[in-house]
């Protein structure tokens, strides 16, 4: 198996100063909101409490960063060692997307400073969805730095320190599987409580486990993504043969939401809603094209060995769960005579944040051992 | 790797287990009215749209007024909001001639927080920072414990939590029954100021059973309605009005100690028609069967460390 090697190359480059300088923006933005309160740069209301800060960096974008979570699981669970070298870039992806979401929360809690009551007996309260989804990204985020040690003992650390690493990384390698299983359920869960307030076409009690199917079809997405981009990017041999075959995975996943989903309409007699709902009913269309065309073009190997359906057949897996979480948190609310739209200063916060992690995955990869290296 | 016996049988074994740990969690019912129970009657058909209770309210619990009229001379809030605990508004339809008739009428309403006896809001505050009384039931709001995560304002069935928006240091605004005054002897404010009795204070069981006298009033029969809290000898007589039948608050979400009446449909009051099962228990039914003393995670995760100090050792060292 190759060995894993700094890309090297500069850091200054016109990419990471244009990344650099959305994020100061987004930072500056933030500022102005602890000094002026949230509506100051947002548009929520109480009608629509949470809005792209929480759905898109926290829901969605956990979501994006569940490649490490998928990928654990065929390499370290199910043992598929051949796809090993798309871990550790994974695994780097996931790190910032979790890191960055528990930042941008701590941006949109109001009284921010009580935020560690979340972890206080007493205060803590186990039968909040917000409690487990809270506590279990904050230990999955200490879990992830800890998964990314050995590649920081190997850039920084004494063999034995490595070797120590090694020795004990199973078990957090255990809890990198369990752990995300547990909190992307849970934002599934979470929507449960809010009973009508959600269109019938997205509310049921089946919430955790479509929310979970479809957060590992994104994992595997995002990881056949990011090979693609960084395949092209810095002109590395396509990983194509590798990457194609972890469609394989994501075929039974896909096919598993959709007979869920459809079975919950069916048997809760909301059939008639999925054509009578207007503008809902097209988006509850659109969600599942984006699901069914990639179970097409994933579920026979030739389409599947084809670097550019792949590619494909991820933004589409991609786009149909982040569609899905925008349609349950926001669009398919039902609060009568209010909406939300973000404002542009929350806009740019949010940019401001990928910008960052666009940044620090460059620096990361460019600086530590994180793409397995290309023989010349 | 193949999938040979030895792999297919601690597969199983797994999969069994977590099923077995599964299977034994019930569902959590709907939480039952406290012994102690106190609310509020609303009765929309004696209510005279005075907001004498919107004034009461901005003294005991020390809110701002609210300007939406440019000259800035008029108390008007809108709605419940992070300034305004409670409001009286206006249901209006067609020439409004007639008071308490859908057609052509016009009805006035009460918003504030409804007490519920399975609340939502305590369910989901992650932080304890919603409490509710296990003595008299009222719902209250701790600001020393709150994170200003909204997950209560997003998830309440009435949407009453409302969060302050504008300022460094937001807190939740809901009625918390005028706690405050309750400790002094005192009754809520909005219920003590009412002239016509709309408004009434007292335990839930003598409010359900005046809620049921007037339900069975024919329309146009003269009675007697108590002002500020049953049976007070502050009465005055009037002819009852012709009342929906339904009691809003008796069964909506596992019930609500506050109760209303109306002489038109609630849904067109902003009441909307909730089912009796509280959307808490629900909610606490799906977590306590994934997560009641973490038997399915410990059992999971014994599965995923067997699998794991199998497989990740040789991916390690190979590289090593």
């Amino acid at each position: 198996m190759a060995q894993a090697t700094p890309l090297g190359g500069p850091l200054v480059t016109r990419t990471t100063v244009i990344a650099g300088a959305f994020a100061l923006i987004a930072a500056g933005l933030a500022l102005y909101r602890f000094v002026y309160g949230l509506g100051a740069v947002t548009n929520l209301n109480n009608a629509y409490p949470w809005g792209l800060w929480i759905v898109w960096d926290v829901v969605i974008g956990t979501a994006l960063g569940c490649g490490g979570f998928a990928m654990a699981l065929v390499v370290y669970v199910m043992n598929k060692g051949e796809y090993h070298p798309l871990v550790r870039p994974a695994l780097t992806a996931s790190l910032f997307g979790y890191s960055l979401g528990g930042m941008s929360v701590l941006v949109d809690l109001g009284r921010y400073w009580n935020f560690w009551h979340l972890y206080v007996p007493g205060w803590a309260n186990p039968t909040s969805v917000m409690f487990e989804v809270a506590a279990c990204i904050t230990a999955y985020c200490l879990v992830l730095w800890i998964e990314f040690m050995p590649v920081l003992a190997e850039r920084f650390a004494s063999a034995s320190t490595r070797k120590m690493v090694n020795k004990t990384l199973f078990f957090f390698v255990a809890l990198g599987v369990l752990l995300p299983t547990m909190h992307q359920s849970s934002l599934g869960s979470m929507l449960v409580v809010f009973g009508f307030h959600i269109h019938p076409l997205w509310q049921t009690e089946l919430l955790p486990l479509l929310f979970l199917l479809s957060v590992l079809a994104m994992g595997y997405a995002i990881v056949i993504f990011e090979a693609t981009l960084v395949t092209k990017a810095y002109r590395r041999p396509s990983e194509a043969h590798l990457v194609g075959a972890l469609g394989f995975y994501m075929v039974p996943l896909i096919a598993a939401f959709l007979a869920i989903r459809w079975a919950d309409i069916i048997a809760g007699r909301k059939i008639d809603l999925v054509f009578s709902s207007g503008g809902l009913s097209s988006l509850f269309w659109l969600e599942n094209l984006l699901y069914v065309l990639p179970l097409f073009w994933l579920s026979s190997e030739r389409r599947r060995a084809n670097a550019k359906l792949q590619f494909m057949a991820a933004c589409c897996l991609l786009l149909a769960g982040i569609l899905y979480r925008l349609d349950a948190y926001i669009i398919a609310q039902q609060r009568p005579g209010w909406h939300y739209f973000p404002a542009t200063g929350e806009l740019l916060v949010t940019i401001g944040i990928v910008a960052f992690e666009v940044l620090a995955y460059i620096v990361f990869i460019k600086t530590l051992p994180i793409l397995h290296s290309v023989r010349k | 790797m193949a999938l040979t016996r030895r792999n297919f049988l601690t597969t199983a074994a797994a999969g069994g287990a977590v099923l077995a740990a599964a299977a034994p969690s019930e569902a959590r019912d709907n939480k039952t009215m406290p012994p102690k129970a106190v609310g509020l009657l609303y009765d929309s058909t004696l209510c005279v749209g005075c907001k004498a209770c919107v004034r009461a309210c901005r003294e005991a619990n020390d809110t701002q007024p609210e300007f939406n009229t440019a000259d800035k001379l008029w108390d008007t809030p809108l709605d419940i909001s992070g300034r305004t605990i409670t409001v009286i508004k206006l249901y209006a339809d067609g020439t409004a001639d007639h008071k308490d008739q859908e057609k052509n009428g016009f009805a006035f309403i009460k918003k504030s927080c409804m007490h519920c006896v399975d609340p939502s809001c305590v369910s989901a505050c992650p932080v304890t920072a919603m409490t509710k009384s296990p003595d008299t039931g009222i719902v209250s709001y701790d600001a020393d414990a709150c994170i200003g995560c909204r997950y209560c304002v997003a998830a309440c069935p009435f949407s009453v939590p409302q969060f302050q928006y504008d300022t460094a240091f937001p807190r939740i605004l809901k009625c918390q029954l005028c706690k405050h005054r309750q400790a002094e002897g005192k009754m809520p404010a909005c219920a003590e100021v009412c002239p016509t009795g709309a408004t009434l204070f007292g335990p839930v069981p003598a409010l359900k059973a005046e809620a049921d006298r007037r339900q069975a009033l024919a329309p146009g029969e003269t009675t007697t309605f108590a002002r500020k809290t049953v049976g007070s000898p502050d009465v005055h007589e009037k002819k009852a009005a012709h009342y929906i039948r339904h009691i809003y608050g008796e069964s909506e979400m596992g019930g609500t100690q506050m109760l209303l009446l109306a002489g038109v449909d609630f849904d067109k009051l902003g009441y909307p028609a909730l089912r009796d099962r509280s959307y808490a228990a629900t909610s606490e039914t799906i977590q306590g069967a994934l997560y009641d003393g973490l038997i399915l995670p410990a059992v999971v995760l014994g599965g995923l460390v067997f699998a794991a100090s199998k497989h990740v050792p040789q991916h390690h060292e190979e590289e090593d």
